[in-house]
């Protein structure tokens, strides 16, 4: 298998990821797109490092796990707490913004 | 002959320090009385030192003390000092006795005024009399224009001296503006000749005219420009309206705006410059017609006054006329002469004529009548002003009116002639009928009703009554000399200034006759009551009634200016309110509409946000691959 085809694959999953974002009514589930959105990049890292054979790429991907486990730790805390003050997790109630 | 020189300056700066110790230190000028002293002492010093100038000069030759001033390239721009020479240092004389004359008749007229504005009032006065003489003794166009304006400046302070009052701010303002109106002329006018002949010196450009070298191009405008100013000034129609509307002022000022000061600044500068206008046949002409014209008018509305201050007021305006055809004839001596001799019992009128107000409490003739037994003092230097004004020979004005007269009859301006004369007849009938109605006669019928005979009427205090008798004895003594010895001192100023006048032989008789004539009519009319009035008012109804509206020319002023203005102004109103600032709403309109057009976007929901970022981003990426390629 080439190249292409893991970039193929990545850039569905990340479609897949950017949907999820855009369309789930639930917060948990958005973090879960972005979650993977983020483990497309990292597909998309580790497949130029393998074909580059450049260990850069690997390194990288490394350090994106990392970071996305804390960001989904954080996000996971700041779901908590947005429950306990509003008592709700549905994104289109958390309109605060609304011009 | 710097000593002459000397002397004027030394007048010049005494009114100068006066003032300015008046208005420098306030304890003084609060004190009132003080600072009335200080100022009447100073102007005392001041005239002695103008006489002392008048004795001095030195017939044609000219005294003058000049410093440089405003430096530019090579040499001063224009200088500053006096220049003393015969008309000069016979007219400060002039304002000199005036003004200490008015400054201790103040002292008595105004003695219930509060002291802080009794000193205000000297300090006006001082500066008065400072920024006179200084035009007097101008050396140049220049300084002249200045103190010109500081003449101005003190006449609207002084007329508006009870500022409290509605009229006299009114009157105030008027005065100002209309004299303003003609000053701009007179600005004009300067600059234009400055243009043409490089020199503000009145002694250079003498030189300049005598030797021919001044091109006459458009020397018809820089002298019409600076008849503008002297017409503004001096009260000639049309620029009239606010003499009589200066009499709002106190008694004392308008004797002194009417005799020595301010409205014979007009005169005075057609006098000191009438070589300049001998070369313009043309505006001396406009000159003597207007001001024929301005003298008929003025008498004619002087025989329907109630006012007595107004009386006077209009027989300045039209004694006024009769210097400016004077001069328009080309015999701007006699227009000297006439204002000086004029200058002295008009002073007289008028400070006589504070006495009458302040016995009686009322400007009003219909208020007064048989005072001559109550105020004797008063009611004989009054007709001695009065005889004056007339014209009757061996009192003052006869000479230098019948001077007028035949200056004008010779020059061949027989249309203003024929008004003077008129004007001479009108004089002497309004003049006897406020003579009549103050002083003899019964209370009119109108307030014998509530009899306003005033029993506690009397003669003034001493402070008044001693200028009063001064000036009559002044009047008296001019008309003795100059009927008996000739013009003397008087017309050697005016001789200085203009050509000898050799009047016809008829003129005397028929000048003293036409006045006789006046008085007869107004004796007739007012005293003996043999005319019925109804009978006068019907056969010279339609002039009495547009007489008594003021020939409608402030009405008309008012129109065109006041209404023109108020006109001009809603219309520039208008394109504020609804061109400039209705633009700014527009745009303030457009954003807030705007605004809240694209609010609806703001959903305020992440999840948009995001779409929005991804989509924007697609289009981004679509458009750079489209455009870039």
């Amino acid at each position: 298998m080439g190249l292409q085809a893991y970039l193929t694959l990545a850039a569905v999953i990340f479609c897949i990821g950017l949907f999820g974002v855009v369309t789930r009514r639930n917060t948990i589930g958005i973090l879960l797109g972005i979650e993977l959105m983020l483990n497309a990049v990292n597909i998309n890292l580790v497949a130029f490092a393998r074909f580059h054979a450049d260990v850069t790429g690997m390194i990288f991907t490394v350090f994106t796990i990392c970071i996305t486990v804390s960001e989904a730790a954080l996000g996971l805390a700041i779901v908590i707490l947005l429950f306990r003050i509003r008592r709700t997790v549905m994104a289109d109630h958390l309109d605060l913004l609304k011009g | 002959m710097v000593d002459t020189g000397f002397f004027a300056l030394a007048a010049l700066l005494l009114h100068a320090f006066a003032f300015l110790l008046l208005a420098l230190v306030p304890p003084l000028r609060r004190r009132g009385r003080p600072a009335a002293l200080v100022s009447i002492l100073c102007a005392a010093g001041s005239l002695a030192a103008a006489v002392q100038a008048w004795r001095t000069h030195g017939g044609e030759t000219i005294s003058r003390l000049v410093w440089d001033w405003l430096p530019a390239q090579g040499q001063a721009l224009a200088t500053v000092g006096v220049l003393a020479d015969a008309t000069s240092t016979v007219m400060l004389t002039l304002v000199g006795l005036v003004a200490l004359l008015v400054q201790v008749y103040s002292l008595g007229y105004l003695s219930d005024e509060p002291q802080p504005a009794l000193g205000r009032y000297y300090t006006y006065q001082s500066l008065f009399a400072f920024s006179m003489m200084g035009l007097v003794l101008s050396p140049n166009l220049l300084q002249l224009f200045i103190f010109w304006e500081l003449v101005g400046l003190c006449s609207y302070l002084l007329i508006g001296y009870w500022y409290q009052r509605p009229a006299a701010a009114r009157a105030a303002v008027k005065a100002f503006w209309t004299t303003k109106a003609g000053d701009v002329g007179l600005l004009i006018g300067i600059i234009l000749l400055w243009r043409q002949s490089g020199t503000f010196d009145l002694t250079e450009l003498r030189v300049l005219v005598e030797s021919n070298a001044l091109p006459l191009a458009g020397l018809s405008v820089i002298t019409f420009c600076i008849y503008l100013g002297a017409m503004g000034k001096s009260a000639q129609f049309p620029l009239h309206v606010w003499l009589p509307d200066a009499m709002e002022g106190p008694t004392p000022v308008s004797a002194l705006i009417h005799a020595a000061t301010m409205v014979t600044a007009g005169v005075y500068l057609l006098v000191r410059t009438s070589w300049l206008f001998a070369l313009t046949p043309d505006v001396l002409q406009i000159v003597a017609w207007i001001g024929a014209f301005t003298a008929l008018l003025a008498a004619v509305l002087a025989c329907v006054q109630d006012d007595i201050k107004r009386v006077l007021a209009y027989s300045t305006v039209s004694q006024l006329g009769y210097m400016m055809t004077a001069i328009g004839a080309g015999f701007a001596g006699a227009g000297l002469f006439h204002l000086l001799t004029h200058g002295v019992f008009k002073a007289l009128l008028f400070l006589g004529s504070g006495a009458l107000i302040h016995a009686v409490g009322s400007n009003n003739l219909s208020s007064m009548g048989r005072l001559a037994k109550q105020m004797p003092q008063t009611a004989i230097v009054f007709i001695v002003g009065t005889l004056s004004l007339a014209g009757i020979p061996l009192f003052g004005g006869f000479v230098s009116k019948e001077e007028i007269l035949g200056g004008v009859w010779e020059s061949g301006l027989v249309g203003p002639f024929v008004l003077l004369m008129i004007v001479a007849f009108l004089t002497a009938f309004y003049m006897f009928r406020a003579v009549f109605l103050a002083f003899f006669g019964a209370p009119a019928p109108a307030a014998a009703g509530h009899s306003h005979e005033a029993p506690h009427a009397h003669d003034p205090p001493a402070t008044m009554a001693a200028p009063l008798w001064i000036l009559a004895a002044l009047s008296v003594a001019v008309g003795l000399y100059t009927f008996f010895i000739g013009p003397g001192p008087l017309g050697e100023a005016g001789g200085a200034a203009g050509a000898e006048v050799v009047s016809p032989a008829w003129l005397k008789p028929v000048a003293v006759g036409v006045a006789a004539a006046g008085i007869l009519l107004a004796w007739l009319r007012y005293e003996r009551r043999l005319v019925d009035p109804a009978v006068f008012a019907s056969a010279l109804g339609p002039i009495y009634r547009a007489a008594l509206a003021k020939f409608w020319i402030d009405d008309l002023f008012e129109g065109v200016f006041a209404a023109g203005t108020l006109a001009f102004s809603r219309l520039v109103g208008w394109v504020d309110r609804y061109l400039v600032d209705g633009v700014l709403n527009a745009l303030s309109a457009w954003t807030l509409t705007a605004g809240d057009d694209m609010r609806s976007m703001q959903s305020g929901r992440a999840q948009d946000y995001v779409y929005g970022v991804a989509v924007g981003l697609l289009v981004l990426l679509l458009w750079a691959r489209w455009a870039l390629a």
